[in-house]
């Protein structure tokens, strides 16, 4: 067992750093910016420099404007990149799993279309898939369109979606046909974000920030040229684009709260059993903390060293979101609980209790995103140990005739 | 990078799982439990057959000289199957050896090379000695105290004591012939134990106060493979009836209060393994790691052997609560695990204390 790169990749890391070095130079020592605008030209500037450089869509078909590599290439530049003070994240949803889900189901004119301009970051992408009443459920969503001539018309209302406001397109999945059963009467359009009828609004969380929008679509004409995939087959083009996704919300959130948050905390704090760091309760709930995050780190070791192989990686990396979310919220809390009225009065701005506070309160939300506690349980269960999936009495049913139990 | 066991490991792994899946199991375990056999001899001879208490030994000393991975990858194959032989006892005590002078490994390592020395580990004294600190004094190349209960100590004829000396904790070799062996009756009816009764009994050092701890450490992680090994077939177990049960006209795997549960075993196992492979990595590299890496091990995999063990049962229902059910096998074996080198509670508080001594050293 080793945790060195084979000399392939030492060769590649070497050569993306030297590059990532120089050309991320420019936002060296550039401060948190609150402006939109200024944030968006600084992901742009930084795509369009890795699309020049050939830096763009690295494990993507070269068809396709990808590079052809393999995953440990992209691993390897993800890793350097995130050490450097280049400006990521606007492009996670578009190029992470828009897009290869249009070049997979999308006609050939579309692709041509859109497929480069994204990659060179001049548009920005957004994924329009769960709504109010379709969330876990996701092939529940009602937002509607119908066929009118070459186009479609859309109407329904979308949440939770991730840059709505700053996005120029976004995949769609829509209800075409409420006759057919529910898996079966949806369809995926490529929509103009700019479009009359679109009204992207922030949505504000329990937490108090608003990183989601609400979508809401008021007669949106999109040309049937813009279609992904055949009428009714949303779902398989959904499936796409959620196995994308499922690889990107995964570990630990940076800088989020850990082991070391709790401990750092527990030496201060004087409690009437003495000090803290020397309780055992405070001690188990380090220990606790450290195995959960620490052996999630060390099962996406696992995969990467499968990547690192040629094999394909276990399916332990399932595990990963489920146990991460419900630490965090459990170490946070106990942290609060530990510093007693002090974790409850609003942390001083940038303190590890305002820390803690914010990490307890984005835990909630985070046990939701991107497949909830239950659902990825139900994953777990079924695709992994094989147990039958649930009763879904509503499966076989037309979608406009479900009545439920 | 390549966090994973070798070719050579897994490839032995397989050949112990064939002939453990042919010829231990929960069925043998119940013959063993239901005789006065000490373990099963007929089983014990095919494992000393295939190599297997051989594969640690170096070559000078008549065995195959393999690497920790070998004792870490065969820890798990021996926990799955239940396998009613002197095997994991025999192993930690080369381990053990292993850490002793060349005269030692010597005298002792030829006789488990080929399988006509059975050893233990002597650990256990009861709820009064800190686990970190044994009650069995050694003064003078001699040894006075009580161990109980020790896994095996009936079959074997040499055992590793820890004990304390003016030096602080340590490693002894004991001739059990020298010392007193009783049957202690345990909660694990089928790994039958005894109480070793040391009275100024004649026992040579072995390794220095360092490899003591090193000595804690890379059992930790064997045992945690051998946990690991034990909470996979319990999860196994109560999988297969989940998949097989029918209640209220459906399978009971379909209800997530059913199949959340197995996903639970299944988290807990995964992490357990990734701590134990990490372990088992800083065991073979000789890395500082070993220390944290251990403790977490130990303390993950304990975690999964306990709620795979006790959920296996509740899965299962009444029928799981009977004397014929297999259930008892792995609720039973995950206490013993437990026991067998100081609780959950002591390692969680060994990964701190290691934890912090990175901290300051960084």
């Amino acid at each position: 067992m080793d945790f060195n790169d084979t000399p392939q990749e030492a060769e590649y890391r070497a050569k993306v750093r030297a590059w990532i070095t120089d050309a991320a130079k420019d936002y060296e020592g550039l401060p948190e910016t609150k402006s939109q605008d200024e944030y968006v030209a600084r992901q742009k500037s930084w795509q369009k420099k890795k699309y020049d450089a050939g830096y763009a869509g690295l494990t993507w078909p070269k068809a396709f404007g990808g590079q052809g590599l393999g995953p440990m290439n992209a691993i390897i530049f993800g890793q350097e990149e995130s050490k450097s003070a280049a400006p990521t994240g606007l492009y996670s949803i578009g190029l992470g799993m828009c897009i290869p889900t249009v070049f997979t189901h999308g006609p050939k004119a579309a692709i041509e279309r859109f497929v480069p301009r994204a990659l060179e970051g001049s548009e920005i992408w957004c994924q329009l898939f769960s709504e109010p009443i379709a969330g876990s459920d996701l092939a529940g969503v009602r937002t509607k369109a119908v066929r009118d001539g070459d186009d479609w018309i859309i109407t329904g209302q979308k949440v939770w979606t991730t840059f709505a406001h700053l996005s120029d397109y976004g995949i769609i999945v829509t209800r075409t046909d409420p006759s057919a059963p529910k898996h079966k009467g949806l369809t995926m359009f490529i929509v103009d974000m700019r479009a009359p009828g679109v009204d992207a609004r922030p949505l504000k969380q329990m937490s108090g920030g608003a990183d989601f929008n609400e979508v809401f679509f008021d007669g949106v004409r999109v040309p049937d040229a813009w279609r992904i995939g055949a009428v009714g087959d949303g779902w398989k083009a959904g499936l796409t684009t959620l196995m994308n996704e499922r690889l990107a919300v995964g570990g630990k959130p940076r800088n989020s709260p850990g082991w070391r948050t709790l401990m750092e905390l527990a030496k201060g704090i004087d409690t009437e059993q003495g000090p803290a760091i020397e309780r055992m309760d405070v001690r188990a709930r380090i220990a606790d903390t450290y195995i959960n995050d620490e052996g999630v780190k060390l099962t996406q070791m696992r995969a990467l060293s499968a990547l690192s192989q040629g094999r394909t990686p276990g399916a332990e990396q399932s595990i990963s979101k489920v146990v991460v979310a419900k630490t965090m919220q459990d170490m946070a809390a106990f942290a609060l609980d530990l510093s007693e009225s002090a974790g409850f009065a609003a942390g001083e701005k940038d303190s590890e209790l305002a820390r803690l506070q914010g990490a307890y309160m984005w835990a909630a939300g985070l046990r939701i995103a991107g497949g909830t506690d239950e659902i990825l349980r139900n994953i777990i269960a079924e695709r992994v140990l094989g147990l039958p999936g649930d009763l879904r009495p509503d499966k076989d049913t037309p979608f406009n005739e479900i009545v439920p139990l | 990078m390549n966090f994973d066991f070798s070719d050579d490991a897994k490839t032995l792994s397989e050949t112990a799982r064939r002939m453990l899946t042919d010829h231990a199991g929960p069925d043998a375990a119940r013959r063993i439990m239901e005789s006065d056999a000490l373990y099963d001899e007929a089983l014990w001879r095919q494992v000393v057959d295939l190599g297997l208490t051989a594969a640690r030994v170096p070559e000078a000393h008549g065995g195959v000289g393999l690497s920790p991975e070998e004792s870490c990858i065969l820890a798990e194959e021996f926990g799955r199957s239940l396998a009613p032989v002197p095997f994991l006892s025999t192993l930690l005590a080369t381990e053990a050896i292993l850490l002793g002078s060349e005269a030692q490994q010597a005298r002792h390592l030829p006789g488990i090379a080929d399988g006509s020395t059975i050893a233990c580990y002597a650990w256990g004294e009861g709820a009064n000695a800190p686990a970190a600190m044994p009650a069995t004094r050694a003064e003078g190349g001699r040894l006075t105290g009580t161990k109980s209960p020790v896994a095996d100590a009936l079959a074997a004829s040499l055992a590793v004591v820890t004990a304390a000396g003016d030096g602080g904790p340590s490693l002894w070799l004991v001739d059990l012939r020298n010392a007193g062996v009783t049957p202690a009756a345990t909660l694990d009816l089928v790994r039958k134990h005894g109480t070793i009764t040391l009275g100024d009994t004649p026992g040579e050092p072995l390794g220095t106060a360092d490899d003591y701890q090193r000595f804690l450490d890379r059992a930790a992680v064997i045992l945690a493979f051998e946990a690991i090994g034990t909470a996979s077939a319990a999860m196994e177990m109560a999988v297969g009836y989940a998949k097989d049960r029918v209640a209220f006209g459906q399978r009971i795997g379909r209800y997530q209060g059913v199949k959340h549960k197995c996903a639970d075993m299944y988290i807990k196992l995964e992490l357990a393994r990734a701590h134990a492979l990490y372990g088992a990595w800083a065991f073979s590299a000789d890395a500082d790691e070993l220390r944290h890496a251990a403790a977490a091990a130990r303390a993950a995999s304990l975690d999964a052997v306990r709620f795979a063990a006790e959920e296996n049962v509740q899965l299962h229902g009444g029928i799981g609560f009977t004397w014929d059910s297999n259930c008892q096998f792995y609720y039973r074996r995950a206490r013993q695990i437990s026991a067998a080198l100081g609780g959950r509670a002591f390692w969680a508080d060994r990964l701190v204390r290691a934890l912090e001594q990175r901290n300051r050293a960084a």
